[in-house]
């Protein structure tokens, strides 16, 4: 290939220019490491967030009221599983095993999304994770569509689609809840309370503050700021709530005419740091989950590949013997 | 027209499909269970297919179950919501292997290899029903039925004929269940009414099938079929181990809470 006689400035600006005139960056090309361990962090962030993301969810699905909304839940976690896989494949096209992503989500090193460290209390919880959560999450992957990386890029339409069903699915949990009975009502509107800031808080902090955002933006991995997405995730809220006729949490937000969106009450920042840095109600018992679930299924897994390997002895033994 | 509705009563018809429906909900809350705590993320997945498979089944036979009731009692409010979430647990009528805990990876393995084997036969017969809706739940749940019973054969396999841990935890596993497994061939006066009425399958004439097909996989695992002469039933009497309680009481609770709430 020719790729061999080029120095690295003259890849990099070859790839830079790929960028530039919005081709995708595929598995086999030449990339700059830098970018290659940006994407490794945020693909496999995703990941973890998907597969840590179906703890909150998967406590509910025993207790779900009605066994359709159990049916509905339970599709729901599945398809997070499924999300989960296509990521950590997508991201094993950067060279790195899964193996290797998991142990570093189980030692802390690699992080998932920090709203999964909030703890799922009542049925409420499950309209609002949905609706907010993964409404959330949905403005932020509509825009990763277009992301540079080609397998990243391509998982995002497949998983963008499930994902609105999703929110859907959490809407009609808080509808069902806002028209019913008082408590039913009070439920939701608890859950609105609990989840809306922290569902801010998922776009990360303020553009200035934020620590990947400029070369992620310069190489395409993230097209919108992080400032960008949640002002047009509030501004898509508002008339969600309204519906719903519930209580908005924000007090201080208002219609601003001349920009035409709604200037918005601030996020207790402080609150966030506590929880990433471990001062969720949940941060211990999700990664603790995971690393039970992983270790209690460890004979599980070895004992696959003791059969693999008998079956494929057995097959050896039957050819030589013929 | 038919004699069997002279025979059967429509209350028996609802008992039958209830106890059906108990079944699958039972095994599909406690296949549910394993959601994120699998031994890796494709079987979370496929463990949550299956348990939706279930859950599905179940719906079906509750929602006939309603059917008749409200047909039954003149009213139009009776939903399979009613079965699942407003029964206590000496009206639930399901095989208490369903019941038993989740337990690991191998228990929860063996106890599904002796369900799904057992499904694809009952419901080979329940598809000759007379009673039509019986008969095209039957012909729905088979086709999942038969990829349940590869499932759990392929993993009775690799966990009988895979490391010496993986092949003990097995073993005990079917020693620790398998005196459940004879009431799945019992039949009461309810069943039996429905048997002469041709709505119900004779389930006495499964078990020799059944276990032909599942001691040749048993067998092929290396393991050893379990020779103890240990017999507990009582599940379609309601005569449950002390699991479905708890079993209910999380399944229940929300919906307790709320009386005459929609969800």
């Amino acid at each position: 290939m020719a790729e061999y006689n080029k120095s690295e400035a003259e890849l990099e600006a070859v790839f830079q220019q790929k960028i530039d005139s919005e081709q995708k960056i595929e598995p086999k090309d030449w990339m700059p490491a830098a970018y290659r361990k940006n994407l490794i962090r945020q693909m496999s962030q995703h990941a973890h967030s998907e597969i840590i993301g179906m703890q909150p969810e998967g406590n509910w699905i025993t207790r779900a009221p009605s066994l359709r909304r159990k049916t509905v839940l339970l599709s729901k976690v599945q398809d997070e599983g499924g999300h989960g896989l296509y990521l950590y494949s997508a991201t094993e096209t950067l060279g790195i095993a899964r193996s290797e992503l998991i142990a570093a989500l189980q030692s802390g090193q690699a992080k998932y999304a920090s709203i999964f460290n909030y703890p799922a209390q009542t049925w409420g919880d499950m309209g609002a994770i949905g609706w907010l959560v993964d409404g959330a999450a949905i403005v932020n992957q509509v825009s990763l569509q277009r992301t540079s990386y080609g397998p990243y890029s391509r998982g995002m339409v497949r998983i963008c689609k499930e994902e609105s069903f999703h929110q859907r699915q959490g809407y009609v949990i808080m509808m069902e809840l806002a028209k019913g009975t008082p408590a039913q009502k009070q439920m939701a509107q608890d859950s609105l309370n609990r989840f809306y800031w922290p569902s801010l808080m998922m776009f990360g902090p303020h553009d200035s503050e934020s620590a990947h955002s400029a070369k992620s933006m310069k190489w395409k991995i993230k097209r919108e700021t992080n400032d960008d997405l949640r002002q047009k995730f509030i501004d898509q809220t508002v008339p969600q709530i309204a519906y719903l006729g519930l209580e908005h949490p924000d007090k201080d937000l208002v219609w601003n005419e001349e920009k035409g969106q709604h200037d918005s009450g601030e996020i207790d920042w402080d609150e966030f740091y506590a929880v990433i840095n471990g001062n969720g109600h949940s941060n211990r018992q999700r990664i603790q989950h995971h690393v039970k679930a992983h270790e209690e299924g460890a004979w599980v897994r070895d004992a696959m590949s003791a059969y693999q390997q008998k079956k494929l002895q057995r097959k050896v033994n039957a050819e030589t013997a013929a | 027209m038919t004699s069997s509705t002279e025979i059967v009563s429509k209350q028996d018809t609802i008992d039958y499909a209830a106890r059906l429906g108990d079944d699958a909900i039972v095994i599909g809350h406690r296949l549910s269970e394993w959601v994120s705590k699998a031994p890796f993320v494709e079987e979370d997945i496929a463990l949550g297919n299956v348990a939706l498979d279930f859950l599905g089944h179940a719906r079906m036979y509750y929602t006939y179950a309603a059917k008749l009731s409200n047909e039954q009692n003149g009213t139009n409010d009776i939903t399979e919501d009613n079965f699942a979430y407003l029964r206590d647990e000496r009206q639930f009528q399901n095989h208490l292997l369903h019941e038993l805990h989740k337990g690991d990876f191998a228990y929860s393995t063996a106890r599904q290899l002796l369900i799904d084997v057992y499904n694809k036969y009952f419901l080979e017969q329940l598809k000759n029903s007379s009673d039509e809706t019986l008969a095209a739940i039957a012909v729905k749940a088979a086709k999942e039925t038969k990829y349940h019973c590869r499932r759990s054969k392929d993993w009775t396999l690799r966990l009988g004929d895979g490391t010496s841990e993986s092949h003990e935890r097995m073993q005990l596993a079917l020693n620790d269940i398998w005196g459940y497994s004879h009431e799945l061939f019992e039949v009461d006066e309810l069943e039996q009414r429905l048997v002469d009425a041709g709505i119900a399958v004779d389930c006495t004439l499964l078990k020799a099938d059944w276990l032909k097909e599942v001691t040749a996989i048993i067998e092929e695992a290396t393991l050893t079929v379990p020779d103890q002469d240990w017999v507990v039933s009582g599940g379609r009497q309601g005569y449950h181990t002390e699991h479905l309680g708890h079993l209910l009481t999380e399944m229940q609770f929300v919906h307790r809470s709320h009386p005459g709430a929609k969800w």
